[in-house]
């Protein structure tokens, strides 16, 4: 599982200090599919990269699968994002001139993981994507939500007990969309724990929990559904594009 | 994970061919500037008879009495040159295992066949140890000997060039040469022998080929041809005769000793000094320092500056434009790393730690280390062609890429480029990944 407490961060130069995050506590369980929600600057995005080892924090406690990562040096760090959590970002991220196979090849190359073993995971996530039979493709050949799809292959190959993913619709229409969600659910359903940084509404909708942040602090924990109107109020993108439905 | 860090080198080196080619031409062109320069270099800093050079001494006795010091500009060198009188008493020492005195001197050699054209022949007069003293190697035959030496007989070595142009290249030994009005007959002719510097006449030509035709001493005191190298006289000995040259304080003979041993040094450096105290009896070396030394080969070498101080300065200066070349090429790959950041943070986001990162671009730096070097040796030959035709043949077997010097521009510029790439590489290692991935 996943459980920060009290956790700070403060960006400091010579003139302003910015408190990104302050005194952010949250836990996430194993399986879990949380979502979360916020205004453009409220710490959501700063809260990803401190989940996956991207960033360092200021003060507080952070235990990732009953370890505590806070003191880890960069090697420590590095092997603990390759092993146990995989990255979906809103614009896919791919290296343009390698194709398929070795995007999805990178991070399992840092596990030093052997040829064949790696050359199976590497067939058996694009085939859960829907992709096996583009593996020598380059990015540049597919479409958009190919490419998430191929991210996803990549963060899917080196079974990671987490899945952080940033806005991984945002760049997509919304059929590509729905079809990431519906993958994104599949994986979680096989016992991924997936943490969710989203503004898209229908993504919020269908994760087990919605985590709304505000000013760098947790301000509710609740299901999507079952937040009152007034923390809606509190995330005008959000409210605003659920109201005819709800 | 090697071949891996090879294969994205070549992809970053593709993707980058712009920068990548102003990195290998920075380094080409450095490498091949600091090679043209050190492989000259290192040709005439050689030693050129590595196992013996600990044992063979030039000897130098100072009878200097000419108007001022003897060298204008280092008061404390002595001469080089033995007059013939010495050479021929320093001979008698049985202290030494060989002991060899020699001077050149210049005929027309006129082929018997007469479809080859007379040529110049240096000739080297010089006793019958100089074979074995300096290891010189034979393709036919062998050293006249001592009989021989006694005697002056008309016999002669040539060398393996002298025998390719005049018997093409047959056993010629047995056959006749006539050098001049001067008939010798051939009893030895040298393999390929070049030794770089040429050692065993450093004073009077430092570099270039060896001699063609080597002939007795003690003939020349009946054909009493002219020296070719240095003379330089003293005093107002009567010269009507050329036994009055050979009897002149004049200088002109070079003379060699072999003193394998530490104590055959030290007894030949007392024979020396007993032989100044003996010829002062006699009115000769009336000067206050009259003085001898020895000096092995690589002192030797030293002693007659073979390795001017100019060159030493070039040496510098050439290493010192590799190193602005070096300059640039740290700040063409600070640019092209940057360019690379977003590529960086990815792969640190994906489990890279700042090692692999570092490893991995420093592979792609001694690639194009490599490629540069490739591109300086190619530069460094076409270097060494304008070497040579400058100097019109005298520095034909010093600017000559060998092997051992290939290897060592491959090294310096492997070590070169990655000692460039030790700084940008470092900073692309602290990448803060979360600051590119929304970006990419």
């Amino acid at each position: 599982m996943l459980s920060m407490q009290h956790i700070s961060k403060v960006y400091r130069t010579d003139l302003v200090e910015t408190h990104a995050l302050r005194d952010f506590s949250l836990d996430v369980g194993d399986g879990e599919f949380v979502a979360v929600t916020g205004a453009s600057g409220s710490g959501k995005t700063t809260f990803l990269n401190i989940a996956g080892m991207l960033e360092s924090f200021t003060s507080g406690t952070y235990m990732l699968d009953n370890e505590d990562v806070s003191g880890l040096n960069d090697n420590d760090r590095s092997k603990i994002r390759n092993q146990k959590i995989g990255f979906i970002f809103q614009s896919f991220n791919l290296i343009p001139d390698l194709d398929l196979f070795d995007n999805v090849d990178v991070p399992l190359r840092y596990r030093g993981l052997k040829a064949a073993d790696r050359k199976e995971r590497i067939q058996r996530a694009l085939e859960t994507v829907g992709l096996a039979s583009r593996m020598k493709h380059v990015p540049a050949q597919l479409s958009g939500g190919q490419q998430q799809r191929v991210a996803i292959a990549r963060a899917l190959a080196g079974e990671p007990r987490f899945l952080l993913a940033d806005e991984p619709t945002g760049n997509l229409d919304s059929l590509m969309a729905r079809q990431v969600l519906d993958l994104l659910e599949e994986i979680n359903e096989k016992g991924t724990t997936i943490i969710m940084v989203t503004h898209d509404p229908e993504l919020a909708r269908r994760a087990h929990r919605n985590v709304q942040v505000l000013d760098g602090q947790v301000t509710d924990f609740r299901p999507y559904e079952a937040r009152p109107v007034a923390v809606e109020d509190s995330v005008p993108d959000v409210s605003e594009q659920i109201a005819p439905g709800a | 994970m090697f071949s891996y860090y090879l294969r994205l080198a070549i992809k970053s080196i593709r993707r980058h061919m712009v920068l990548s080619g102003l990195m290998v031409s920075a380094i080409g062109i450095g490498i091949g500037a600091c090679m043209t320069v050190i492989t000259v270099y290192y040709m005439m800093s050689g030693d050129p008879i590595p196992h013996k050079s600990a044992d063979l001494f030039a000897v130098q006795l100072n009878a200097w009495e000419g108007p001022g010091p003897y060298d204008q500009e280092d008061a404390d060198q002595i001469p080089e040159l033995l007059t013939y009188i010495d050479a021929t008493n320093l001979m008698e020492s049985d202290i030494p295992d060989r002991s060899v005195a020699m001077h050149e001197s210049g005929f027309t050699l006129d082929p018997a066949n007469p479809d080859i054209n007379p040529m110049l022949a240096i000739a080297l007069f010089t006793t019958a140890d100089f074979f074995a003293m300096f290891d010189v190697p034979f393709l036919y035959g062998g050293a006249w000997d001592d009989a021989a030496d006694e005697a002056g007989a008309s016999v002669a070595v040539i060398d393996f060039e002298t025998n390719e142009e005049v018997f093409g290249g047959e056993d010629s030994v047995g056959q006749t040469l006539m050098l001049e009005n001067n008939e010798v007959t051939v009893v030895g002719v040298l393999d390929r022998w070049e030794p770089v510097p040429r050692f065993y006449s450093a004073y009077n030509s430092s570099f270039g080929e060896t001699n063609d035709v080597f002939i007795p001493l003690k003939v020349n005191q009946t054909w009493q041809k002219q020296n070719f190298g240095n003379t330089m006289c003293w005093g107002d000995t009567p010269m009507n005769s050329y036994d009055d040259f050979l009897n002149s304080e004049c200088i002109w003979m070079e003379y060699w000793v072999e003193l394998p041993t530490a104590d055959q040094q030290s007894q030949f450096e007392s024979y020396l000094a007993g032989y100044i105290v003996e010829q002062k009896k006699l009115g000769r070396f009336p000067i206050e320092n009259a003085i001898a030394e020895i000096r092995n080969v690589t002192e030797w070498l030293e002693y007659n500056r073979v390795v001017s101080a100019d060159f030493k300065v070039l040496v510098g200066l050439a290493i010192m434009f590799l190193a602005v070349c070096l300059l640039n090429t740290v700040a063409l790959l600070l640019a092209k790393f940057s360019a690379d950041a977003p590529r960086v943070g990815l792969r640190r986001a994906l489990g890279a730690s700042k090692a692999t990162i570092f490893k991995q671009n420093l592979v792609e730096v001694g690639l194009i280390g490599v490629a540069g070097g490739v591109l300086g040796l190619a530069l460094a030959w076409l270097g060494l062609q304008g070497v040579k035709a400058v100097n019109l043949g005298s520095y034909d077997q010093l600017a000559t890429l060998d092997a051992k010097l290939v290897v060592f521009a491959i090294v310096v510029s492997l070590v070169a480029a990655v000692a460039a790439g030790l700084y940008p590489t470092w900073r692309i290692c602290q990448v803060a990944p979360a600051a590119y991935l929304k970006t990419q």
